[in-house]
């Protein structure tokens, strides 16, 4: 069966993030990128699957300009078999909704059995974007996979997930979209040998237009701005100090 | 948008063990803060039947006479596909300007699928409402907010952050109990199945809601040690919750992780033990009142964002702090 992974290029978790002046966005130009890190995890387990013998291929696919190039070409580096690229103008439009209409048509033409996402980009924070395209597809769906385990017969999944209340198991027929959590693995580094393999993989180019999706947006960003800053503290320099300020400048006791 | 399209909002009653869940109450208060008071807001109470739901429906309208039910075998257990299609029901039948729900797990699993089936983009995890179509959200791990609005066609679908809208008392509100009903296995559901919820069972108070949070990191070193954390806990009434790197290292379960992807809390009093304070871990406790990092190395980034830290070794200063503090009530 075919799995096909749909991963987003976000800057990098470890980057101190600066608001533009004019409002209107995070700075990311000459910004450190990468591959988000539920995306990661989500490809990490499609290649699991495929290494324990049940899935024949997986497929990387992500969306917006030229440079999701690179972040398909780290998929197929990690060992995915083949990209879609989708290629838009301006990945700033590309709300999870739009997304989610986008990975629906790549569905029908690509018919995998399995579409696996991570649970949020780190950057815009949404976690929503394998929801829709799931209620889309008319999929069930298993979200904050901690655990994935397919069945023998490859008609059904088993999935862990984490909840408010500790870790729920369902299972779900497939075809099914399952999104990943931090736990479900521990991505693999791409290895010199296999970059080098990527590089002959290949990376189909689709426009929107071509799968006859049209991007919309219903939603506006009027502006970026800063959190609430919060005042400096201070060090103490015992447990006694410590309650001290507790008690009699906090007010918490 | 059609300005002349009165508003009202439909909102998510959560519930367990027979009453509405405080995530569910802070949206209505989130509902009334985005429409108005004047605003007519509906909980939606649903399950399979039974006395649970019965009390929980009772819970729900002492407070907010707009109740509406849905009782159906389909909606037993927490599954997104019947939810989501509830809420294409309930919405064909009210048409709601607005539908709310707390951000909690089963928010986020069952809101996005329900507006994709709608056909609308939703805002959530909002932490401010601006009006009626415009919200602040936190983004990069909350070190950004974003404004954002909604201009399309169809309900405003908006999940809360229950720590910025504090659950209020009754929006006693006209309306009367209507019961809808739910759907056959068709679609998507069917095609999945609960198989079951492995959690702990605690006094201590739900992290969301709790005056004051005790948090453990990797610098506790195992889950035995823990138990430090946890008779402070005992003594200040505190709830218990941890870094990912306690979670990933097996000290402690996922339901305790404080974080980005984790729970978001805020309380009055939020200890950090042992806690270097990464980014991720910091989006998770920005809005507690009062912050108090305890770690041996000065150069922790959590003393960045601590209103008093104690650079002591933990070991030496839990037990100290467990003795001194003084007991309080719950």
């Amino acid at each position: 069966m075919k799995v096909m992974v749909a991963v987003k290029r976000v800057v990098d978790y470890a980057v101190k993030v600066r608001i533009k002046a004019d409002k209107s966005g995070v700075e990311t130009s000459n910004t450190k990128m990468s591959m988000n890190p539920f995306c990661e995890i989500a490809v990490e387990e499609a290649l699991r699957i495929k290494e324990a013998g049940r899935a024949s291929e997986v497929v990387v696919v992500s969306m917006g300009g030229e440079q999701c190039v690179e972040t398909i070409r780290t998929g197929l580096a990690m060992g995915a078999d083949r990209g879609l690229h989708v290629i838009t103008q301006d990945s700033s439009s590309l709300f999870p909704l739009a997304v989610a209409k986008l990975l629906q048509a790549l569905v029908s033409s690509e018919q995998p059995r399995l579409l696996l996402l991570g649970k949020q980009a780190i950057d815009d924070d949404c976690n929503q974007t394998g929801q829709m395209v799931a209620g889309l597809l008319g999929w069930p769906q298993a979200t904050f996979a901690s655990k994935v385990s397919i069945s023998d017969d490859k008609e059904s999944v088993c999935v862990e997930r984490e909840v408010d209340g500790g870790i729920e198991t369902i299972q779900l027929q497939l075809p099914a979209v399952v999104t990943a959590d931090l736990r479900l693995n521990t991505p693999r580094y791409a290895t010199l040998p296999n970059i080098m393999k990527a590089k002959k993989k290949s990376i189909q180019r689709v426009t929107p237009e071509e799968l006859n999706v049209v991007i919309g947006s219903d939603l506006e960003v009027l502006e970026v701005t800063e959190p609430p800053k919060r005042k400096a503290g201070v060090m103490v320099a015992s447990v006694d100090e410590l309650l001290d300020k507790l008690k009699n400048e906090a007010r918490v006791f | 948008i059609d300005p002349s399209q009165a508003s009202s909002a439909l909102v998510i009653a959560e519930h367990g063990g027979g009453s509405v869940k405080n995530g569910s109450i802070s949206a209505v208060a989130a509902a009334a803060a985005a429409l108005g008071d004047s605003s007519p807001v509906t909980l939606l109470v649903a399950g399979s039947g039974g006395a649970e739901l019965d009390a929980a429906i009772q819970h729900a309208s002492s407070a907010h006479p707009a109740v509406l039910v849905a009782r159906s075998p389909l909606l037993g257990q927490p599954l997104a596909e019947p939810w989501a299609e509830l809420l294409v029901q309930a919405q064909k039948k009210g048409n709601y300007s607005h539908i709310f729900a707390a951000s909690s797990s089963f928010g986020k699993d069952v809101l996005p699928r329900a507006a994709a089936l709608l056909g609308v983009s939703p805002i959530t995890d909002v932490t401010r409402t601006i009006d009626q179509h415009t919200y602040i959200r936190p983004i990069y791990a909350g070190n950004a907010m974003a404004t954002v609005r909604f201009k399309g066609s169809g309900p405003c679908i908006v999940s809360i952050r229950a720590t910025s809208f504090p659950a209020v008392p009754g929006l006693a509100l006209t309306g009367n109990r209507e019961e809808i009903y739910v759907m056959s296995s068709t679609g998507a559901i069917g095609k999945s199945k609960w198989i079951g919820l492995s959690s702990q069972q605690t006094e201590r108070p739900e992290l969301g809601a709790a005056k004051i949070v005790i948090s453990g990191g990797r610098g506790l070193k195992s889950a035995e040690n823990f138990e430090l954390l946890e008779k402070l806990a005992d003594k200040l009434g505190a709830a218990v919750g941890a870094s990912r790197a306690a979670v990933d290292a097996g000290f402690v379960p996922n339901d305790m992780q404080i974080g980005q992807t984790g729970k978001i809390v805020a309380p009055e009093l939020y200890i950090a033990v042992g806690i270097s304070g990464a980014i991720q871990h910091l989006a998770g406790i920005k809005d507690s009142k009062v912050i108090v990092a305890i770690n041996k190395d000065r150069d922790a980034p959590i003393f960045q964002v601590a209103d008093y830290g104690l650079a002591m070794d933990l070991f030496e200063a839990l037990p100290e702090l467990v003795a001194k503090v003084p007991s309080k009530r719950l």
